[in-house]
């Protein structure tokens, strides 16, 4: 669709039009190609349906360090149903096509882009239809060469933000990311978490007083109530293995899933 | 490619403030991992100033490891050959058999220093393993070391001796079953446990300050076998041959010699044969080898079309690793060292020759570099002198060898 708000802008469209309707945005991630590139569309129609504001949509690679089990495997089906970087780039162009207008951002990691080529990513990413890329191994220190081809495409770079970042690079990272500051909840890997420690909070707080984006919160997220607890304090709030855990049940169980997600960060 | 300017064809300004050798190298890890690198590098920095660091190291290494290992002159397997001497640097004698106790010990005193309670290790050949296990004993620290299952399997005895030692050793399941996915898995719980634990990375890869840490820590070699060479022959070798998985007791032993201008080659893991695609050999142009990125560093990396991770093969679990440490990816674009690739066949061929010839069992990696050491002596004259490092001892492998000798009817 020609209207459609491109990169940066679509984030922060999504992120507007949930602040108007006092709600913290909802962005769930999907590994693209599980539990089969064929089921892919409709689970992302799905989780749009469902509510989320965001897409992340998964980009699988054979070493996903930062990842626990559940994306693990998700990772591993995908690669083994075929789904390459193009695979994931043709996905979001089909939907793009049929007039799929919620931004769409590719989380991946740094391996398969390089060999990509930075620049024809960039550029690949920009005619389908990509708004942003989240690329885990690729800290601020080391993402200039990548966000340059981000820049030069008008993509958003999404950087993170852990519970072990000091302030001097917080700001730096504040500074630089664009989209929206992805806020790491917590030490370790993906997954479902044990709950939201009382850090947290402190932690949202410190961030946001430095970030000129939004600011999401990741990383153990799967109950209505732990979303419910954040959505007064940040902007985002981002589900990934729980929604990759319900991919398999099929788009109506997870739109149901991710209606109860959204239902929750509505503001009081 | 940038070209290497004058600064950096001295292979001494390396690694850069950003960790770079080069093009190679720098810090592509989690977020959440970038301020534990900070730390320890920071630490690292600290100690490796600090005298006295530096001496309860020294002490250890000499009273407990039983440095220096000595250097033998191979007599037999030279006039087998029927050229240049072969002589050996013996790791193989350093307590648990192999050169990693050397890079273990430096580092557990390391995470001593900065108050780490625990020790997470990855292992491939389990020589790695058994050192981390048993300077976490020594030192009174926990310990887990992860270890695919497939390496399980094809080093059993590592496995015991690492449980007798105390560590707690956990499978992994995922991937291609050996190092690559040990080192993931250390990964994700070093991500989770940062706070009280220490990922003791076993050779010169990884992300930055490691493939620093580790160079330092294995140079010992290098350092004594040059005095030692000076005293016992009267001078330099004219080759040093080193086997490279990740490229530790390669860079242990290349280090201290780099200005003095000695031919020096590196042997990885041939294999099937290269065109097999069955092998793990990074930097002898095969065509699946492209710079790339992985566990946490820029260099060469065995992979698909799409930068999907290859999956590799070697007899030899140690060297069964699809990238290189990040300064062998330097040396080799220099030109300053050169790297070769010997097959599972001649590397078996090799831990029979040393064996029956000298009376000793090598480890299969170090077997690879007496193969190639076995060549290159044929056809160099006799006042040649060629230095391997005989990295570690064969106990390990007695079960992959008798399979493989029984399955090549021998």
């Amino acid at each position: 669709m020609k209207d459609r708000p491109f990169g940066r802008e679509a984030l922060a469209a999504a992120f507007a039009r949930a602040r108007a309707e006092r709600r913290a945005a909802l962005i769930t991630y999907l590994t693209a190609g599980y539990p089969s590139l064929e089921d892919s569309p409709a689970l992302l129609k799905a989780l749009a349906q469902g509510g989320a504001d965001i897409l992340e949509l998964g980009v699988p690679f054979s070493d996903p360090i930062a990842d626990g089990p559940t994306i693990q495997k998700a990772s591993y089906v995908a690669l083994q149903n075929g789904t390459t970087p193009s695979a994931c780039l043709n996905l979001v162009r089909r939907l793009r096509e049929e007039g799929f207008r919620t931004p769409m951002v590719l989380m991946g990691y740094y391996n398969p882009i390089y060999r990509y080529g930075l620049e024809a990513y960039a550029q690949a990413c920009r005619e389908v239809g990509v708004d942003g890329l989240i690329v885990p191994d690729v800290p601020v220190e080391e993402a200039e060469p990548l966000q340059s081809a981000c820049r030069a495409y008008g993509l958003a770079l999404i950087l993170l933000a852990a519970p072990t970042t000091r302030e001097d690079r917080l700001r730096r990272i504040a500074a630089q990311t664009e989209g929206f500051l992805y806020l790491v909840a917590r030490l370790g890997i993906t997954g479902a978490g044990d709950g939201l420690t009382g850090d947290l909070f402190d932690r949202v707080a410190q961030v946001r007083r430095f970030a000129r984006t939004p600011v999401a919160v990741g990383f153990g997220i799967a109950m209505p109530e732990q979303a419910r607890a954040l959505a007064p304090w940040v902007d985002g709030v981002i589900v990934g293995s729980a929604i990759v855990e319900r991919a398999p049940q099929g788009p109506g169980a997870l739109a149901e899933y991710v209606a109860s997600l959204r239902a929750a960060l509505r503001l009081a | 490619m940038t070209p290497l300017c004058e600064r950096n064809l001295s292979p001494h300004g390396w690694p850069d403030a950003r960790g770079y050798y080069g093009p190679y190298g720098g810090r592509f890890v989690a977020e959440t991992l970038m301020e534990p690198l900070a730390e320890l590098e920071e630490a690292y920095r600290q100690a490796r100033e600090d005298p006295t660091f530096q001496a309860e190291l020294a002490a250890l290494l000499c009273h407990y490891v039983g440095r220096p290992t000595p250097i033998t002159y191979a007599q037999r397997l030279s006039a087998a050959c029927g050229g240049a001497q072969i002589w050996l640097k013996r790791e193989d004698l350093a307590h648990t058999g192999a050169h990693k106790i050397n890079n273990a010990l430096g580092q557990a005193l390391l995470a001593k220093r900065m108050g780490k309670k625990r020790l997470i290790a990855e292992t491939g050949a389990g020589q790695h393993g058994v050192a981390t296990a048993t300077v976490a004993a020594l030192l009174g620290m926990e310990c887990t070391v992860y270890m695919g299952c497939e390496d399980m399997a094809r080093q059993a005895p590592n496995v015991l001796r690492m449980r007798l030692l105390g560590a707690d050793v956990r499978a992994v399941e995922g991937g291609s079953r050996t190092l690559k996915d040990a080192i993931n898995e250390a990964l994700r719980d070093w991500a989770y446990s940062v706070r009280e634990s220490y990922y003791l990375l076993g050779s010169a890869l990884g992300p930055h300050p490691y493939p620093l840490i580790v160079r330092d820590l294995q140079s010992v070699i290098g350092r004594e076998a040059r005095e030692q060479m000076l005293a016992q022959a009267g001078r330099l070798p004219d080759i040093l041959v080193a086997c490279v998985g990740g490229g530790s007791n390669a860079i242990g032993l290349f280090y201290p010699f780099l200005q003095d201008g000695i031919e020096m080659v590196g042997v990885e893991a041939g294999g099937e044969g290269l065109a097999s695609h069955r092998h793990a050999s990074r930097l002898t142009g095969a065509p699946e080898s492209r710079v790339g990125v992985l566990h946490g560093v820029r260099t060469y990396v065995l992979q698909d079309e799409h930068g999907q991770i290859a999956a590799t093969h070697s007899i030899s679990a140690g060297l069964d690793y699809p990238s290189v440490g990040p300064e062998h990816a330097l040396l080799y674009e220099m030109g300053r060292v050169r790297y070769t690739a010997v097959t599972d066949g001649e590397a078996l061929a090799a831990f029979q020759a040393l064996a029956r010839l000298e009376g000793i069992l090598p480890a299969l990696e170090s077997a690879h570099a007496i193969a190639e050491a076995m060549r290159l002596a044929a056809a160099r004259p006799k006042e040649a002198i060629l230095l391997v490092n005989l990295s570690g001892r064969g106990d390990k492998d007695l079960d992959t060898v008798s399979a493989a000798l029984e399955e090549g009817g021998r």
